[in-house]
């Protein structure tokens, strides 16, 4: 229970940055200060604060959970491939939304593609699909936090009240303190969970005996020597994940986080240092994942182990009922928690829980942007500023925030899949199918309000495919997916035990490529903006 | 022709994030216990902060800049 004290110690910290946040900004009435910190963000809360927002419970939680099942290949999947993807976009993506931001006043990113596009109510439609798809990512957020206070407290907080009590704590420095709170909370977040890679690589390494013996242990046996290597993922699978960081600059709360700087110059230290940054959290989790597969002595970590263990050998014989179950029992989300249990001091484990806590709270700037969202493109779009006011607006504004909390709360409580899954095959998925939206809207003068409707139809539907595809047809155990449908001797379809294959890539590969062709297809068959509207944003119209 | 070689050095790092030949060795260990796998892509990181720095120093969009900058913006 100690090391939850700490827990809650900086729980209580956080909330005082927010309502501190809250006294010490001026206007805190009017929506730009309250959305976006009057477009005022300093270099170093910009680059720690957007770094923060896009680090959430899966940065810490599902890698080291995912590299404990699957091994090193975690690391090249979800880090380095984002090392490349997600500062490129910033610089060639998040620069440019900064500046239309700042020459048009927009607040989010639907204001800019409806004035792109001269369009209303599709603009209505891609806010809805943005926000359908942001919730399962607050969700990750709610999750993360009970299994982190869960865990630390050895179940005394059991994950019901864990997720409730962060999900309390998020919402009221989010409430109070909106998008300046938000970055000055992230900031300090950041720091933390930074600060805790090193930390707990040393003190769980030192605890081990050293990580050259795990290694050379981990190597001798046929079962675990696999997670050394890359050998149980195919190129092609590898190869999809580069895909995945494309999701980044559509996410709507990075979007509206670009907005916030108060010089686009500041965009320069976050994008060279955005890699070492993801190469300081992901590398010690994902080794430490790896690491765990050595450790007999932990009860948790055993019972992960047999039921993996049990799935393998077994696995063809057993219902699908009983093989999800085992899945269940192996998810390794809790697996670091685990490890600080068994090797830290009982104090640092308490220090080093907060900085886990630091990276699964990140879930705050999506639910200000949700909110954003809500103010900005449906009441005040809609009449809702000239009818009420831009005060009421805000008020609105944390009303929903209030709301959307709880929705998430509730169905963190009934959702079956593991925080890695859930991320990754519902939001990241969707969003990266929007990402050819961003592109065309920016940069190609022939896209159109059709072309735009058209994508963003498609990746929800997509996404609503993958789920209904995945829930018809239970994934298989280990060993060879089950083929759905094949062409030619190529397996078109399958169902792996992971997810879903098409042509032996993730499903985000086809959907954002096929997004991409709507948007180029339909466009170029339909009409384009007006030459005064292009003019505004290309200077060839 | 800058932008030729930026997008070329781009294009090349993204390659070189496909390390096959990495595939199915553990050997050598860096440091004695980092997998190969794994510390060829810690590298890639590092080579990507370097990238970012090459990038923003020569392919910064320096118009973008002036022109937000030098517009009043929009009083909401």
């Amino acid at each position: 229970m100690i090391p939850a004290i700490f827990v809650f110690v900086y729980l209580g910290i956080v909330l005082y940055i927010g309502i501190f946040a809250f006294r010490h900004s001026t206007g805190r009435e009017k929506a730009e200060e309250y959305f976006l910190a009057s477009r005022s963000l300093g270099p170093f809360v910009f680059l720690l604060s957007l770094f923060g927002t896009n680090m959430t419970a899966f940065a810490i939680l599902g890698s080291s959970g995912h590299a404990f099942n699957n091994g090193i290949v975690t690391f090249g999947l979800m880090a380095s491939s984002s090392a490349l993807i997600i500062p490129l976009s910033l610089l060639f993506i998040g620069t440019r939304i900064w500046a239309l931001g700042k020459k048009y006043g927009f607040m989010t990113p639907v204001q800019m593609f409806r004035d792109r596009w001269e369009c209303g109510h599709i603009g209505t439609v891609i806010f809805a699909v943005q926000a359908t798809l942001l919730v399962p990512y607050i969700i990750i957020g709610v999750m993360g936090g009970g299994t982190t206070l869960a865990g630390i407290s050895g179940g005394l907080v059991p994950f019901w009240l864990g997720g409730l009590i962060v999900a309390a704590v998020v919402m009221s420095y989010v409430f109070f303190g909106g998008m300046r709170g938000t970055a000055w909370v992230n900031t300090f977040q950041t720091i933390l969970f930074l600060g805790f890679g090193a930390i707990a690589i040393a003190t769980i390494g030192y605890g081990m005996g050293g990580f050259d013996q795990v290694i050379a242990n981990l190597a001798k046996s046929p079962a675990t020597a696999p997670l050394l290597t890359r050998e149980r993922v195919s190129p092609l699978f590898f190869l999809s994940y580069m895909f995945i960081p494309l999701s980044t600059m559509a996410f709507p709360h990075i979007g509206i986080f670009c907005l916030t700087a108060k010089k686009m110059a500041q965009f320069k230290k976050t994008v060279i240092f955005y890699p070492i940054c993801i190469l300081a959290i992901f590398l010690p989790c994902v080794f430490l994942g790896v690491a765990a597969n050595n450790v007999q002595d932990s009860p948790g970590i055993r019972v992960k182990q047999e039921a993996r263990r049990e799935l393998a050998v077994n696995g063809a014989h057993l219902s699908p009922e009983q093989r999800d179950e085992l899945r269940e029992k192996m998810a390794g989300d809790d697996v670091i928690l685990l490890l600080l249990e068994r090797y830290a001091p009982i104090w640092l484990a308490g220090l080093l829980g907060a900085g886990i806590m630091a990276a699964v709270m990140a879930s705050d700037s999506q639910i200000l942007a949700l909110s954003t969202m809500f103010t900005e493109d449906v009441f005040a779009y809609y009449g809702g500023i000239a009818k009420f006011g831009e005060v009421a607006q805000v008020h609105y504004g944390r009303g929903f925030i209030v709301g959307i909390t709880a929705v998430a709360y509730l169905i963190a409580l009934k959702a079956p899949a593991t925080i890695f899954d859930l991320a990754t095959q519902y939001a990241f998925s969707g969003y990266s199918a929007m990402f050819p939206l961003m592109i065309a809207a920016l940069f190609w003068r022939g896209s159109t309000k059709w072309g735009a409707l058209a994508s963003t139809v498609w990746a929800m539907a997509s996404v609503v495919l993958v789920g209904v595809f995945q829930a018809a047809i239970p994934a298989p155990a280990p060993g060879p997916p089950v083929v759905v449908w094949a062409m030619g001797g190529v397996d078109v379809l399958t169902r792996t035990p992971g997810g879903t294959a098409i042509c032996g890539l993730m499903p985000v590969v086809p959907i954002t490529i096929l997004s991409a062709v709507l948007m180029v297809v339909v466009s170029m068959a339909t009409a384009k903006p007006s030459a005064q509207t292009l003019s505004r944003y290309f200077s060839r119209a | 022709m800058k932008a030729f070689l930026l997008t070329t050095v781009v294009a090349a790092l993204a390659v070189l994030h496909q390390d096959f030949w990495n595939w199915r060795t553990t050997n050598p260990l860096a440091f004695g216990f980092m997998p190969v796998g794994l510390f060829y892509h810690a590298c890639y990181a590092v080579a990507c902060s370097l990238l970012m720095a090459v990038l923003v120093r020569f392919a910064w969009p320096a118009e973008l800049e002036r022109d937000a900058e030098s517009h009043p913006g929009i009083e909401r």
